[in-house]
């Protein structure tokens, strides 16, 4: 039996929670306060996974960058080549939350949207 | 006589001030008047695009400027009014209860509004540079956290290519991982404590995943370069904080970043004649927020710095409610006062007195503890009379803690106490 202390980082509370493992699975997940942490903890073991948030450049904007996330986690080693594929992305204002910015982001099966609204 | 007039003004228009204004509008209250200097409503969560925002509120984890969103619709969707560009400059109290907010814009000067009563919500601004204990001359190249901030996430320009940051608050930690994915190299994180100043998730997500080092009891003693920084020179610091000599590494960088953690911005309350707390360079405030100026109340991160954005907001729609129900009147008798104490460890309370006539069912205290604490527990006694214990692994200065009193159970000591005057005290104890 392994075991793994973590930090979640789901949320600020950022919960201690211990995993135990055998033979590289997962077994029990303790000292999460919600689910998201068992998840959290379960992923960061195996897979570790992680949601990009940065900025893609905005042309006719108010400002000349809009921000942009992943609309879920993409694997933690894939995490540069999102930001590498994010700059070369230009969006023309208006955009608003929600739009879709890059579909498919470097191969990850993930879309990139629009978090702020520029009009 | 003031130009205008409004039963509730709110100062700042970030997450407190909308949460506030929002609260206050469903307790019924029309004539609700939002001030913010700035261009947009939404305070600092429109630099702060990073996510782990909202997970309590909305049960979705948010970027700042989402959650932002999410609140200003619902002061769009209530029409609640609000002023941008508009700065106020000052607030007095006359003896009528009447409080006259100055401010000015560009379309109207400077100009006096009469309210009823006050929301505070001006949010907080980061420390000052002091914490470079460096004389001499300061070359360009040296920016605060949330200055970079700003530069990257709104004006889209990077500050420098390699970067050493002092500092381990939340912001210094969140650009370490901002300006390694805009191509930037981020040497180190120097931090004159013995123990961090931000959230662990951020020293996890921002440097653990990019292997930048955190090192602990270290700081700045040297700055090489005369127009722009050339490089830094890092050392240990002693017990005392003093460098240890023999350990200085010279780190070659052309930016330094100070992230030395946020203080309330309070030169208003102060104006005004707000009783303050030395420790949270916040007000004093009772269970309803309210500050020792009646009908004035304080919210979010000019009352104390929070961690948690959903906190914020919970706390600002109580004022916001408290504050309408201050407008109508209402009439409660204040029953007993019990003073809150915090020791051994234990460094301020929100809030620091507790009226039981004006106590809801349950109140949540929240507070910060002075130092790295593991296997402990926190212990709360009223009167003498122990309330709880509870045990925690770590407690740590940069994360919040909470505690909630049952007002039943409150009464119930109360009635058996025989001292004249009531006090909860709260600590740290093995
Ligand atoms: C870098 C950073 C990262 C954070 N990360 C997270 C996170 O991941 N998750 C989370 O939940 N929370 C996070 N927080 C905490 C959260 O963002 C804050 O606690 C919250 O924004 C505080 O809200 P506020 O309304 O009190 O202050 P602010 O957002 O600062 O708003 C105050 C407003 O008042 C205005 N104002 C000030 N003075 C005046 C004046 N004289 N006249 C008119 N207007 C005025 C300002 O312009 C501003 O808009 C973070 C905070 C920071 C700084
Ligand atoms: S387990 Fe839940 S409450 Fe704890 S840090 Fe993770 S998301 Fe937050």
């Amino acid at each position: 039996m392994e075991t793994r202390e973590l930090t979640c980082i789901r949320c600020p509370i950022g919960c201690h929670i211990t995993v135990e493992l055998e033979n590289g699975e997962v077994r029990s997940v303790s000292g999460n306060s919600c689910p998201r942490g068992e998840e959290y903890a379960s992923n960061e073991v195996t897979h570790p996974m992680r949601t990009v948030t940065s900025l893609v450049r905005l042309k006719n904007g108010k400002r000349p960058v809009v921000s942009v996330k992943t609309k879920s986690d993409v694997p933690k080693e894939k995490m540069m080549d999102v930001v590498k594929a994010l700059k070369e992305i230009e969006l023309t204002a208006p955009v608003k939350i929600g739009d879709i910015a890059a579909e498919n982001v470097a191969d990850t099966g993930v879309d990139v949207i629009v978090t702020s609204n520029d009009d | 006589m003031a130009d205008k007039k409004a039963d509730l003004i709110i100062i700042g228009g970030g997450p407190a001030g909308l949460a506030a204004a929002a609260s206050a509008r469903k307790e019924g209250l029309q004539d609700i008047l939002i001030l913010e200097r700035d261009t947009r409503l939404g305070g600092i969560l429109n630099q702060c695009i990073h996510n782990g925002f909202g997970l309590h509120t909305f049960k979705e984890e948010l970027t700042g400027p989402e959650y932002a969103a999410r609140f200003i619709k619902q002061i769009e969707d209530e029409k609640i009014p609000y002023m941008l560009d508009t700065m106020v400059v000052d607030i007095s109290s006359s003896e009528d209860g009447i409080k006259t907010v100055t401010a000015m814009n560009p379309d109207e000067g400077l100009f006096t509004i009469d309210a009823r009563a006050v929301i505070l919500a001006m949010g907080c601004r980061e420390r000052p540079r002091g914490a470079l204990n460096i004389p001499g001359f300061r070359p360009s190249g040296i920016y605060s956290a949330g200055t970079a901030q700003y530069y990257v996430n709104i004006e889209g320009r990077m500050p420098g290519k390699r970067v050493v940051i002092l500092g381990s608050g939340d912001i210094g930690l969140i650009m370490a991982r901002r300006m390694t994915y805009e191509g930037a190299k981020v040497l180190c994180v120097a931090e004159l404590q013995p123990y961090s100043g931000g959230l662990k998730r951020n020293i996890v997500q921002c440097l653990d995943d990019f292997d930048i080092p955190l090192l602990l009891s270290h700081t700045v003693v040297d700055i090489k370069g005369k127009k722009r920084v050339e490089g830094v020179t890092i050392a240990e610091v002693d017990e005392n904080r003093k460098p240890i000599p023999g350990t200085e590494v010279y780190y070659e960088c052309d930016t330094l970043l100070l992230s030395c953690g946020l203080i309330p911005e309070n030169e208003l309350s102060g104006k005004l004649g707000v009783r303050m707390n030395p420790v949270t360079n916040g007000a004093f405030v009772n269970e309803s927020l309210e500050t020792s100026v009646p009908g004035v109340f304080a919210c979010g991160n000019v009352l104390h710095v929070h961690d948690l954005v959903d906190y914020v907001s919970g706390e600002a729609s109580l004022a916001g409610k408290n504050a309408a129900d201050y407008i109508r009147g209402e009439q409660l008798s204040d029953g007993e006062v019990i003073n809150i104490k915090t020791e051994n460890g234990v460094r301020y309370s929100v809030p620091s007195v507790v009226r039981s006539g004006h106590m809801p069912d349950t109140l949540t205290v929240r507070f910060r503890v002075g130092n790295e604490y593991r296997d402990t527990n926190l212990a709360v006694y009223l009167d003498d009379e122990k309330l709880m214990k509870l045990p925690k692994r770590v407690m740590a200065p940069g994360e919040m803690e909470q505690i909630i009193l049952v007002k039943s159970k409150v009464m119930d000591i109360l009635s058996r106490s025989d001292r004249s005057e009531h006090e909860v005290v709260i600590r740290v104890e093995d």
